[in-house]
């Protein structure tokens, strides 16, 4: 067996980001204190509306007179698409923090409320295709059996991580990460001492849509560059789950989610080498196995405790 | 004070997107009301979409003499139970079950409904009202296997299928023996993803292959995700359920097409003029249920010789890709020399022929 290292890793870091993406907008969500179930529904409506700005921009019609457009179709597709899910999140905010809904509810809401309007506009999309916005190096680089291990990505994998290490640093570092953590943990006292409490969640909810847009767009541009309905298959669910996992850490959520992407890929190629000894159930449940004894070990630690933000989930309601 | 919680949120959510499919009642002329349910959303282009086409197909065929309804995204577990149920409860006299996880909950729905008929899709188990009906899917991995036999250089061919259900394993053992007929060195590795749709599964899984050396990857899934990975890879593929070649221009090397249409139109005649009985129709080539897409321009004419032969085999039966001697993973003979697989051993198929890597 001729078994290629660095293109296992590829396959790994193709699988990997999507998750990694919403994630980390996620992970955001929840420090303010909000706990937003919606993503795959915000990952769909980003699939849907960066294929399509994607597959419009493209239109020879336009690119005829605009050749530069066609150059930029797929990074338009992007920003549309993180539009796209800051909208679906934006709906969602409204809902929960000026309406006062009930955060699980609304969050449920907005996965039908996503993959439904996707498939709506979707409809108009079936069987279209688009060049795949994967490579932006060139190819000496990007096909060199070694070197891409490093090059040989679509620009969203340099922006996934990229977007780990802001939201660290943000997080942990500036000032306004300090109040956004304020929030989440006690909303009265932040409120108390003059803070927007609704205002900061509202800037945490819209930045943790355009990312899951943005991951959707990984999916209808990237992975497949084309328009299905519920193409996204149930990653917005594993993304939640890995903020938790994550513990609502940046650097536990980027392990994690490779650690993910790792078990994912070992099952592909434990079955295509026909390692038989073990049924291939067993690989599909390693990750999910994995995750519960990682869960289980962290939580066995003394400073495993209270790692969740102590607002998650409940309605700001200040007295006055 | 009511607390929701996500299950009972989810199923009353359910509900409600699923009742104005099922609310349209019928007072005038009262034509046979014909319900569907489809495993996937009518816009996979795959399986679900070739069941949708059958169904407007048959609309069309009958006009106002039929009203056909459809649920899409019925998960193929205990929850489709319910749906059945519903579309029975609304009068639908005629109900197909458009995938193979649906056969339980088909079989026990069916009993307590005796005057609904109801036909089930690649399933084995059959009631007075429950018939089933399937396409011969492998004589078109046949042709498939035959193209990918004379075509590959390196002989190691990959599979991404689904799950292991008689009906992809037909399509594997088929697409491998015909493609050691014409290379006897060629090898099946065969990835398994557990799910019918899931393209970015469906995609790592064929990168996985192409990266374990195979050249051509066919796949039993439910989206063209293993084409346009082959389109990006330089390798070769075929489309599935429908011509995909829109989406691989040089991958796409041709397709099989689930034509459903005319066995829709021909059960739903068999209601109006009362003759219906529980049957086991399995169609394929000779019926034009299932057709080939035209050949990529890539394929040389040997072996579109070579695979228009397969195809006019199986239209007059004088081929047959499982005919004997065929030995399983472990060498076992299965089948002796000149004899060929009963179509009921084949729909109960659990092993795959020797030279399949799983």
């Amino acid at each position: 067996m001729n078994f290629d290292f660095v293109a296992a890793i590829v396959t790994i870091v193709g699988v990997t980001t999507p998750i990694l993406l919403a994630a980390t907008g996620e992970l955001i969500v929840e420090k303010s204190g909000v706990l937003n179930l919606g993503v795959e529904g915000m990952m769909l409506l980003g699939a849907i509306a960066g294929f399509a700005a994607t597959f419009i921009a493209s239109d020879p019609q336009y690119s005829d007179s605009a050749p530069w457009l066609g150059a930029l179709a797929p990074w338009l597709g992007v920003v549309v698409a993180a539009c796209a899910g800051a909208l679906g999140a934006l709906l969602f905010g409204f809902m929960v923090l000026t309406l006062g809904a009930n955060q699980v509810a609304t969050g449920l809401a907005l996965v039908i409320f996503g993959g439904g309007v996707s498939s709506l506009i979707g409809a108009g999309f079936i069987g279209m295709a688009v060049t795949p916005f994967d490579q932006i190096f060139p190819d000496n680089l990007a096909q060199d059996p070694v070197l891409k291990l490093v090059f040989g990505y679509s620009p969203l994998v340099y922006f996934a991580f990229i977007m780990v290490g802001v939201v660290y640093w943000f997080l942990n570092k500036t000032r306004a990460g300090l109040v956004l953590r304020a929030v989440g943990e006690n909303d009265l006292s932040a409120h108390s001492i003059g803070y927007s409490v609704i205002g900061v969640r509202y800037g945490a909810i819209a930045f943790g849509g355009a990312m899951a847009g943005i991951a959707g767009s990984y999916f209808s541009e990237v992975i497949t560059p084309l328009w299905a309905e519920q193409m996204t298959a149930g990653r917005g669910w594993i993304a939640l789950a890995l903020v938790v996992f994550s513990g609502w850490r940046a650097g536990r959520l980027l392990a994690g989610a490779y650690f993910f992407g790792l078990f994912m890929t070992l099952e592909l190629y434990a079955k295509a080498s026909g390692f038989s000894f073990l049924p291939s159930q067993f690989w599909a449940a390693m990750p999910y196995v994995m995750a519960i004894v990682v869960l289980a070990v962290m939580s066995a630690r003394e400073s495993g405790r209270a790692e969740a933000p102590a607002c998650l989930g409940k309605n700001f309601t200040p007295d006055a | 004070m009511t607390i929701i919680t996500r299950r009972s949120f989810v199923k009353s959510a359910a509900a409600v997107s699923a009742a104005p499919l099922l609310g349209r009642s019928a007072f005038a002329d009262e034509p046979l009301k014909v319900g569907f349910i489809y495993l996937g959303p009518i816009g996979d282009f795959g399986w679900t979409w070739a069941h949708e086409k059958g169904r407007k197909a048959m609309v069309d065929a009958l006009g106002g003499k039929v009203a056909a309804d459809y649920v899409e995204n019925v998960a193929e577990d205990a929850s489709a139970t319910p749906v059945l149920r519903d579309l029975a409860q609304q009068g639908h006299k005629l109900i197909f079950t458009t995938s193979f996880g649906y056969m339980d909950q088909t079989i026990q729905v069916a009993s307590e409904f005796p005057n609904v008929m109801f036909e089930h899709a690649t399933g084995y188990k059959h009631a007075k009202n429950v018939g089933t009906y399937n396409n011969r899917f492998h004589q078109g991995r046949s042709v498939q296997g035959t193209i990918a036999g004379m075509m590959s250089k390196s002989g190691v061919l990959g599979y991404v299928g689904s799950f292991k259900v008689p009906e992809v394993v037909m399509g594997v053992n088929s697409f491998a023996l015909s493609a050691q007929a014409q290379n006897p060195k060629a090898t099946v590795k065969l990835v398994m993803i557990d799910s019918w749709f899931d393209p970015a599964k469906e995609s790592a899984a064929a990168e996985t292959l192409a990266n374990l050396g195979c050249d051509f990857i066919a796949s039993h899934t439910d989206s063209p995700a293993v084409l346009q990975l082959c389109e990006k890879r330089k390798l070769f593929g075929f489309g599935q359920g429908a011509d995909m070649s829109r989406f691989a221009p040089h991958a796409h090397l041709t397709a099989i097409e689930d034509i459903w249409g005319p066995y829709y139109t021909s059960r739903a005649k068999a209601m109006l003029d009362g003759s219906w009985q529980s049957d086991d129709a399995w169609w394929g080539m000779k019926e034009g249920s299932v057709v080939m897409s035209p050949y990529n321009k890539s394929v040389p004419d040997n072996v579109r010789a070579a695979a228009d032969k397969v195809i006019a085999g199986w239209k007059d039966g004088s081929y047959d890709v499982f005919t004997g001697p065929i030995s399983d993973q472990s060498g076992t003979e299965k089948v002796k020399k000149g004899e060929r697989i009963a179509d009921k051993d084949l729909a109960v198929i659990d092993w795959y022929v020797k030279g399949v890597q799983s």
